[in-house]
């Protein structure tokens, strides 16, 4: 397990690497997810005020 | 087949369809990375020239595959968007831009991570490397020059031509290896003919391959349901999903 996470005296590289690509990747997917939320949120808010004007 | 595809263009269809497939796209893709990772950190023999470093190469080469072929899909879908005027085209072509210029980054500081140990240099001016930084200035100046104008209509064309000019660079940056002495190292799995890699080693590529291709296609079509939202809440049909699905 050790020498797993040494990588064989590069974890300073390797590590870095695919933490990078996990930081990237993951933003990419909750960004849109966010967004996704807070639209449809914004456009019931806008539907509701318009009902209640009725 | 053709109707689906019809229909397809249509932002209502589209929005069905990718709910639709987005969990089924998503899943895969988070099944496909962890076989995958499995497979490249722990599976895969270490490397007899460079040790345990080499294993960058599982997120390096992927990322960089992808920053080109999504290049490409972005490049292609401006093209019929200005040609036919199909919104969910350029939906397409701005939901790519982002994504290609995340896998970019990806591949620029990986292959930085990866040339020092390797290279003794964290950065050289070589045709690859440059090549690739110019690929991140091109997806970068499709982004500002979509929010600069105004605009929806010019926007997506105005891109759309950017996208299709920039299009030279992706075979400047594939054989940039081959045409120019570089310090980087040619290409490790060819289409046609014996790879120079071990299958041990080439297996977990593929499949780190297959697992950045199915994340850009789930990514791609959460972005495109996001912008469709945006572009289209103002329409009934938009109002009447959003309404039925509340109460």
């Amino acid at each position: 397990m050790k020498a797993f996470f040494h990588m064989g005296g590069y974890a300073m590289y390797v590590w870095p690497s695919y933490g990078l690509a996990l930081v990237i990747l993951l933003w990419n997917v909750i960004l849109p997810m966010q967004r996704k939320k807070w639209h449809i949120a914004s456009i019931k808010r806008r539907l509701r005020r318009a009902q209640d004007e009725k | 087949m053709w109707s689906f595809f019809h229909r397809l263009a249509s932002p209502k269809h589209f929005y069905r369809f990718a709910d639709r497939l987005i969990p089924w796209l998503g899943w895969s893709t988070l099944i496909t990375f962890i076989i995958g990772l499995y497979l490249g950190l722990i599976v895969a023999p270490t490397d007899y020239q460079q040790g345990e470093s080499y294993r960058i190469i599982y997120i390096h080469v992927p990322a960089a595959w992808m920053s080109m072929f999504v290049y490409v899909v972005m490049a292609i879908a401006g093209g019929i968007g200005l040609i036919w005027k199909m919104k969910m085209a350029d939906i397409i072509a701005s939901s790519a831009a982002p994504l290609g210029a995340a896998f970019t980054i990806l591949a620029l500081v990986t292959g930085s991570l990866w040339g020092k140990p390797m290279w003794g240099t964290w950065w050289i001016w070589d045709a690859r490397l440059t090549s690739e930084l110019i690929l991140l200035f091109l997806y970068l100046g499709f982004i500002a020059l979509q929010s600069a104008i105004e605009d929806r209509r010019t926007a997506a064309n105005a891109c759309a031509i950017l996208a299709l000019v920039g299009v030279v660079n992706i075979p400047i940056i594939h054989y940039s290896v081959e045409w120019w002495n570089t310090l980087h190292q040619g290409p490790t799995v060819t289409r046609f003919g014996k790879s120079a890699m071990a299958t041990s080693m080439l297996i977990p590529l593929l499949t780190m391959f297959l697992a950045f291709k199915l994340y850009f296609a789930t990514t791609l079509l959460m972005r495109a349901r996001v912008e469709i939202l945006e572009r289209e809440r103002d329409t009934t049909w938009m109002k009447n999903m959003i309404m039925g699905s509340d109460e």
